[in-house]
């Protein structure tokens, strides 16, 4: 096999020396991390590497020689270069050898052994490969699946391909700990060896985030333990807390923090990223629902809401002379379509001939009236509730400093409350319809003679008396005539049931990716690409014949749709539950549908 | 080693093949798909402004035609940055494995690389397509689990599509440098 070396691009500069690195067998690559300079003792670069060795676990050894010759080339430099080889025994032996002002190296790989099977090269042809060390080190290769077998976190560095070359160069960061200006017994070159980089900003944010973090911890787990009490899981207020999405959204934010601030240390970058990504939707979180605090509260837009949901009958329209006419008259344009007045409407309309169609009057009438009553009395609540809307919609806006997500969340709840009567609207109309169409199957299961068996969870046949046949017959001429009236009812109820369940559904999904979506790694994979790998790629340099090939290994980042899939964090997990199909077939049978249920504990 | 011929795809445009020679362990096939072609161009923005016209004659509102030259131009950078093909390479390295680059209208490059462990073979297949019987050439992997099944097709010059005789030469090369591979691989 063609034996591979491969090069970092900063040592390609440096003075002669020895290559320091990993020998791969199984792929036939040398991994080339640094170069070691004279004047060395060979004692003391034995025990370096030992010490590497030791702390890494990397099989660190000393590969070859690297010759840089700026002056005219040296005989008896490279004689001495020779001679190493018997000091530090390693096989094959690579020698490396720039000339200055030439483009084109010359590389050879020796074998000492005497070769196994006779006639053949005991010298291989050697491939150049460069490769930048630094972005190699920071970055982390994502394979495109996960083998089954394969355990995370092996002790001893993998030997997969590429990912060998990657993972010697993460693990062996004691070897660049030193640079040039330290007063080190070897003086190693590499991609630190100018100076050792770091932050201001970074180190204190180190130092500061041990302290702040057990405070915020304590805090948030005194929070937790107040909201684990005993008075939170009796009867109310656990039904509340249940069903109001606002409970649930602050439940997973709690969570969230609780991730971001532990005392513990990140095991594995898939946490580091985890924790990072979720700091960041908090914040982002935070500052859009300041935004929305300050928006929200000027211009006085919480009355112009409050005026728009109540609707005030005896508001006097546009006496107002001031500049403010046009937000008056606007208002008052609202409250005519208010929610109630507008079922109202619709009802009388039900009441008549809707569509043309023809209804059966005394049943039209009943359900009309019935229906009308209790809008009545919903129009009676609000109105008592009119005075205190304004106040508690101000300090329900304050809420939104928590967040952008809780503010929609309380919106959601906020809908579901208002919209009350629609959904008591809806289940009514669904029991009727549902009892209708178990009638009319049941007493059409008559006619045929069948009937179901409970116990057997059939359908059997069944003789019946001929009165039994007689009243069986009159309900489900009964029920077949009366089915047009409860099924436009129905179906009147439900589009609005579901115009709402829609709307909740828009919020609930828009709260989702705000709580989802990964941003410290989209902002990641676009300023700094090399962090998140999918791969390599090779691009071959200027070439020579006779002389070793040289290739440029670069960093093939992650597409952008992968990055979101791969570090998506774990939503409310509120899916609907129902397939279309399931869906249909309820609303045709006239069950109760639930489609944005939050996922019970126990498994389906 | 440099040489340049030209073929043709399988709808009877003109292709050309690039093949470089670096060494005996390394080639490179450089396809270039024919390019954006002014009447084609001309054609499509014609019929869509012809529609906005005659969608402003009907409504008499002005915002159409500029709604109409918006979406032109972004259906033109869209088609550059993400449809269309001018070039594709594939890259070969004994031992090392397989690069396959697209490079777009735009300059956009999209690269995968195959390590050698994981190619079992590179061949020629056959596949219907719409009414015709074509043929193109592909990676087959290795599967982990199994050591003498195939886990994945990998179709290489996908949206160039040249005709046989163009493939053989591809093929031939490749499995000269597979073969290579195979028997250096097995000695000690």
């Amino acid at each position: 096999m063609v034996l591979k070396a491969f090069f970092p691009t900063c040592c390609a500069s440096a003075d002669s020396g020895l290559l320091v690195g990993r020998w791969v067998p199984e792929q036939s690559s040398a991994v080339v991390l640094a170069v070691v300079h004279f004047p060395f003792i060979p004692i003391q670069v034995k025990e370096l590497l030992a010490q590497v060795q030791q702390s890494s676990q990397v099989g660190v050894a000393v590969l070859g020689t690297w010759c840089h010759c700026r002056q005219e080339p040296e005989e008896s430099l490279g004689h001495f270069l020779e001679g190493l080889g018997a000091v530090f025994p390693h096989e094959p032996w690579l020698q490396l050898c720039r000339e200055r002002g030439s483009k084109f190296w010359s590389c050879k790989a020796t074998h000492r052994q005497a070769p196994a099977t006779p006639g053949a090269a005991s010298e291989d042809q050697v491939m150049l490969i460069f490769y930048d060390q630094r972005k190699v080190l920071l970055s982390q290769l994502h394979p495109p699946a996960a083998l089954p077998d394969r355990q995370a976190g092996d002790a001893t560095a993998s030997t997969g391909g590429l990912a060998a070359v990657f993972d010697t160069v993460a693990r062996s960061e004691l070897l660049f700990h030193s640079d040039r200006f330290d007063e080190r017994p070897v003086r190693l070159s590499h991609w630190q060896s100018e100076g050792v980089e770091a932050s201001i900003l970074v180190e204190l944010a180190k130092r500061a985030s041990g302290p702040v973090c057990l405070l915020l911890a304590c805090l948030l787990s005194l929070v937790s333990a107040a909201g684990a009490c005993r008075v939170f899981k009796l009867w109310p207020l656990s039904f509340l807390g249940s069903k109001l999405s606002t409970c649930e959204q602050l439940r997973h934010r709690l969570e969230h923090l609780t991730l971001v601030f532990s005392t513990q240390k990140a095991k594995d970058p898939t946490e580091r990223m985890r924790k990072a990504n979720t700091l960041i939707s908090v914040l982002l979180d935070v500052a859009l629902g300041l935004a929305l605090l300050s928006w929200l509260h000027g211009k006085n837009r919480i009355g112009q809401l409050a005026d728009a949901l109540v609707p005030v009958a005896d508001h006097p329209p546009c006496r107002d002379p001031c500049c403010h006419q046009v937000f008056r008259c606007s208002i008052s344009l609202l409250q005519s379509q208010h929610v109630a007045e507008e079922l109202q409407h619709l009802l009388q309309w039900l009441m008549g001939a809707p569509a043309g169609l023809k209804m059966n009057r005394a049943l039209d009438q009943v359900l009309g009236r019935f229906f009308l009553y209790h809008i009545h009395l919903w129009i009676s609540y609000i109105h008592l509730m009119s005075p205190f809307i304004e106040r508690i919609l101000w300090h329900v806006g304050l809420s939104a400093c928590l967040g952008l997500t809780v503010a929609l969340s309380i919106l959601s709840d906020i809908i579901a409350l208002l919209t009350f009567h629609i959904y008591c609207f809806y289940v009514y109309g669904a029991r009727l319809y549902c009892l209708k169409v178990y009638g009319l199957s049941s007493l059409w299961r008559l006619f045929r003679g069948k009937k179901w068996n409970v116990l057997r969870q059939r359908v059997d046949s069944c003789s019946y008396d001929l009165d039994q046949l007689f009243i069986g017959t009159l309900l489900f001429t009964v029920l077949v005539f009366l089915l047009p009236t409860t099924a436009l009812y129905y179906l009147v109820f439900t589009l609005l049931r579901l115009l709402v369940v829609a709307v909740q559904g828009l919020i609930r999904l828009l709260v989702d990716l705000v709580n989802s979506l990964p941003l410290y790694s989209l902002g990641l994979r676009l300023c700094r690409p090399y962090r998140l790998a999918a791969g390599v790629k090779f691009r071959v340099l200027e070439h020579q014949a006779g002389r070793p090939l040289r290739l440029l290994m670069q960093i093939n980042p992650l597409p952008f749709s992968r990055v979101v899939d791969t570090y998506r964090l774990p939503s409310c997990g509120c899916h609907p539950k129902h397939s279309w199909g399931s869906l249909c077939r309820k609303l045709f049978f006239g069950e109760l549908i639930y489609p944005w249920r939050q996922r019970e504990d126990k498994q389906d | 080693m440099e040489e340049e011929r030209s073929f043709s795809d399988i709808c009877g445009g003109r292709l050309a093949l690039q093949r470089r020679y670096y060494s005996p362990s390394c080639r490179e096939f450089c396809l270039s798909c024919p390019r954006l072609s002014l009447r084609s161009l001309t054609a499509v923005t014609c019929t869509v402004w012809l529609a906005a016209y005659g969608l402003f004659t009907l409504c008499e509102n002005s915002m159409i035609l500029s709604a109409a030259i918006f979406i032109t131009l972004l259906g033109l950078l869209g088609y550059l940055h993400f449809v269309k093909i001018d070039q594709e390479t594939l890259l070969i390295i004994d031992s090392l494995g397989i690069q396959m680059t697209s490079s777009y209208a735009s300059g956009k490059e999209s690269t995968t690389f195959i390590e050698m462990g994981k190619v079992k073979d590179v061949v020629i297949n056959e596949a219907i397509y719409m009414q015709k019987v074509i043929y193109y050439l592909c990676i087959l992997l290795k599967d982990p689990v199994e050591p003498h099944g195939i886990s994945q097709v990998v179709p290489v010059f996908q949206s160039s599509k040249p005709r046989l005789d163009c493939l053989i030469e591809v093929y031939r090369s490749c499995q000269e440098i597979l073969a290579h591979q195979k028997t250096t691989s097995t000695s000690p």
